[in-house]
């Protein structure tokens, strides 16, 4: 019963959301809601830009790529000199080159995969200026890359798409900051800790035990962190852990956080292209996927665990307990495990690695389908616009209508882009796989061994090549083959899929409008919204199937055999 | 190029600036002056209510050790069993932590990463089976099982109910007034429907510390 209010208040207070912060979203990127202008303006000045100033698309992802680039530079540099920075009360020292470049990789692309063992590892100076500051800046860039994507659907033979800084400094100033500060007072008092001072001791004189207790700036990140859907923690258990995730109430908003703005940004579509019935037909698609995976992890991971009922526990009501935390319960965890897996936040409060196979199953291929249901901050949108584009495209072929989308023709060009932005991040991740399992560098990383070692493998190099960041904790990936590996995905999985969604904004907006005829594709009934579930799905699950079945798929079906 | 150069360096500054060094700040001013306690870790005479302690070494004269008290979950590959093959210590590659020095120096936070078919999840929950039956406790699936962070302070109320024969043999306390214990000190579902009952295992030991010494 617990399980169902908690469903039912998200989807409450996700709809209200969608509503009001999608229209203030609106207002904000559209340049009316100007109330934070004292601070926008000796921004631009600063940057010597305006608000006025649009760019081509090509400026506009050279501006990306530049600003990642020397975001990158920077947050390597500060992980390598942490030693001898200041704010670092446990003397931790630099961090090694190949961690570093997976880190830096980790957070510019929003991946925020953790190979970093967070209080073991970084020192307060590195959690707030390397990976905090990365944690709001690429959700922007996500943003800006959405806006891009829509302009190009409202604009009419524009040779511009936008101004990426102006896009971004918005995103930051009016949407992710204020959301970010008011839900961190709220951990902080549920008991999410916020000091600089280091570590306490204590001694509990009732049954003798010594701890150091580790501390640190860790509820504001955490906020960020849910908000920007990163997903990088400040301890190694991540949203376990529970100074990151004290109380059930901070696990629901840890939820409602993760979903919000992605949830948001199909209202900011639909009342951009000037119809909120287009924005919906998306949400829906994303709401209808995002519920089937969710009840097939909840039923999952209700059955008992196998290897506990092999110990001779086989009376398990609550289900696979392994890696839960008490205080959030199964049904949680396992709410959580999917929406952090389709939302390419990739944050944790249970260990996926000992989830049932179906379960760990069902947030490895919400992976899989491109994290489109509703996807990252940005990302989401603009990925499945992508797709949307091909079941468009798909869909008019099929019964011999003009393919267009939004009175946008949607021809050569803008097929061969959206092909390039579903097939790239597939492709990347299963040659990686196919390389780490065929290396020995790459085989002894998996701690379980039989077809979940596999998984641990698989599971590793989806989650980095879609920049979600969640793990099967099991893998060690902090060696030089994975660190390097993983970094490589990671910017191919962002920058792979975010340039050619800027090109197809660049290239729609170039474009004039078609009138709407009797021949025009709708996309904004059923039959289209059914179509973009097939074309996802089909996407997603022929070119994974393959690799699916030797992992998650064996280990269901091996009844009896423990590996 | 160049333009685009110098304009990403100084966006750069500006975010590290805003958001590396004025929000978190932000945040810490604001915690320490409105949740003190919370944002130092909640940290209490006999440690924090947010991290779990190994109970399981207390010294409990004429009985095994730990059974005068009540137990949170186990850590890390089963430190609770004699034979655990990682007792008290913290290899590479294996994340987790010993309870000892829970979220210490020594060791990093995190959960065993067992698969639901794994050989060593069988052996480690035959241990802590076994470490349970000798104490006269029918274990619960929380009991035998460890959690996402290691440290997790928490039990259900029907863990602590499980836990019952073991403390009222070694304390002396009647089980009528252990139940009454655990029924006082459970927490609801948050809010009515959040998350799932429980019980903070240091808080319930400080109230049984104060039924033995009232």
């Amino acid at each position: 019963m617990g399980y169902f209010w908690t469903i039912l208040t998200l989807v409450v207070a996700l709809g209200l959301s969608w509503r009001f912060l999608g229209g203030y979203m609106v207002g904000v990127f559209e340049g009316r809601i100007r109330f934070l202008s004292f601070i926008e303006r000796p921004i631009y000045r600063l940057l010597g830009t305006s608000p006025d100033r649009e760019q081509s698309w090509k400026r506009y992802a050279g501006s990306v790529v530049i600003f990642s680039g020397l975001s990158f530079a920077l947050t390597y540099a500060i992980l390598r000199l942490q030693g001898s920075l200041p704010l670092n009360p446990q003397h931790f020292g630099a961090v090694g080159p190949g961690l570093s470049w997976n880190t830096a990789s980790s957070f510019v692309t929003n991946t925020n995969w953790q190979n970093y063992g967070g209080e073991e590892t970084l020192s307060y100076l590195s959690q707030m200026c390397a990976l905090t500051v990365q944690q709001f800046v690429t959700p922007a860039v996500g943003i800006g890359a959405a806006l891009v994507i829509i302009r190009g659907f409202t604009k009419k033979s524009s040779p511009t798409v936008g101004n990426f800084w102006v896009d971004i400094t918005r995103a930051l100033l009016y949407v992710l900051l204020p959301i970010a500060v008011v839900a961190g007072i709220i951990f902080v008092g549920q008991g999410a800790v916020q000091t600089l001072s280091g570590p306490v001791h204590i001694h509990n004189a009732l049954n003798g035990v010594s701890q150091t207790i580790a501390l640190g700036p860790t509820g504001f990140m955490e906020v960020i962190k849910q908000l920007g859907t990163n997903g990088g923690g400040f301890f190694n258990a991540n949203s376990a852990h529970p100074f990151e995730n004290p109380t059930p109430l901070t696990n629901w908003l840890s939820i409602y956080l993760l979903l919000l703005i992605p949830v948001c940004l199909t209202y900011v579509f639909g009342k951009m292209v000037g119809s909120i019935r287009q924005g919906v037909a998306i949400l829906t698609a994303m709401v209808i996927l995002f519920g089937a995976w969710t009840a097939i992890a909840t039923v999952a991971e209700h059955q008992p665990n196998p290897a506990v009922q092999q110990a001779g526990l086989l009376h398990q009501p609550t289900g696979n307990t392994v890696g839960k935390e008490v205080r959030f319960g199964v049904p949680s965890s396992a709410l959580f495990g999917i929406a952090s897996t389709q939302t390419s936040t990739g944050s944790a409060n249970s260990a996926y690695d000992s989830f049932s196979p179906v379960g760990g199953g069902a947030l490895l291929t919400g992976m899989m389908i491109g994290e489109v249901t509703p996807g990252g901050v940005g990302s989401g949108l603009y990925t499945i616009l992508i797709y949307a584009i091909l079941a468009v495209f798909i869909g008019g072929l099929m019964v011999g209508r003009t393919p267009e989308y939004l009175g946008k023709k949607i021809q050569a060009t803008e097929v061969k882009l959206a092909g390039l932005g579903t097939l790239i991040m597939p492709m990347t991740v299963l040659i990686l796989t196919g390389i780490a399992v065929s290396l020995h560098a790459g085989r002894a990383g998996p701690l379980n061994s039989g077809p979940h070692g596999f998984s641990e493998i698989l599971y590793a190099l989806t989650s980095q090549g879609n920049n979600n960041g969640s793990a099967f904790g099991g893998l060690t990936g902090n060696t030089t083959f994975y660190n390097v590996i993983g970094g490589i995905d990671m910017l191919i999985g962002r920058f792979g899929i975010l340039i050619p969604a800027i090109a197809l904004g660049g290239v729609l907006a170039a474009k004039n409008v078609v009138a709407a005829g009797a021949g025009t594709f709708r996309t904004d009934n059923p039959m289209f919204v059914g179509l973009l579930i097939g074309v996802i799905i089909i996407v997603g699950g022929l070119t994974f199937f393959p690799a699916v079945s030797l992992g998650p798929v064996v280990e269901q079906l091996s009844h009896g055999k423990f590996f | 190029m160049l333009t685009q150069l110098r304009r990403s360096a100084v966006m750069v500054i500006i975010c590290l600036v805003l958001f590396g060094l004025a929000y978190p700040l932000l945040g810490v001013g604001l915690s320490q002056a409105f949740f003190k306690g919370q944002a130092n870790g909640s940290i209490t005479a006999n440690g924090s209510n947010l991290i779990g302690q190994d109970w399981s070494q207390t010294k409990c004269p004429g009985h095994l050790p730990g059974s005068c008290v009540f137990q949170g979950r186990p850590d890390n590959l089963g430190p609770y069993s004699d034979t655990g093959k990682y007792k008290g210590d913290n290899p590479a590659g294996h994340p987790g932590d010993d309870p000892l020095v829970a979220n210490g120096a020594a060791g990093e936070s995190g959960a065993t990463n067992l698969g639901p078919r794994s050989q060593e999840l069988v052996t480690y929950t035959k241990h802590l089976n076994e470490y349970w039956h000798a104490r006269g406790v029918n274990p619960t699936s929380d009991l035998v099982t460890t959690s996402g962070s290691g440290i997790d302070p928490d039990i259900t109320p029907q863990d602590a109910t499980a836990e019952i024969p073991m403390v009222a043999r070694a304390t002396g306390v009647s089980s009528a007034q252990l139940q009454s214990l655990i029924t006082r000190e459970a927490q609801g579902r948050q809010l009515g429907f959040l998350g799932s009952p429980f019980v903070n295992v240091l808080q319930l030991n400080e109230g049984l510390a104060k039924l033995e010494h009232p």
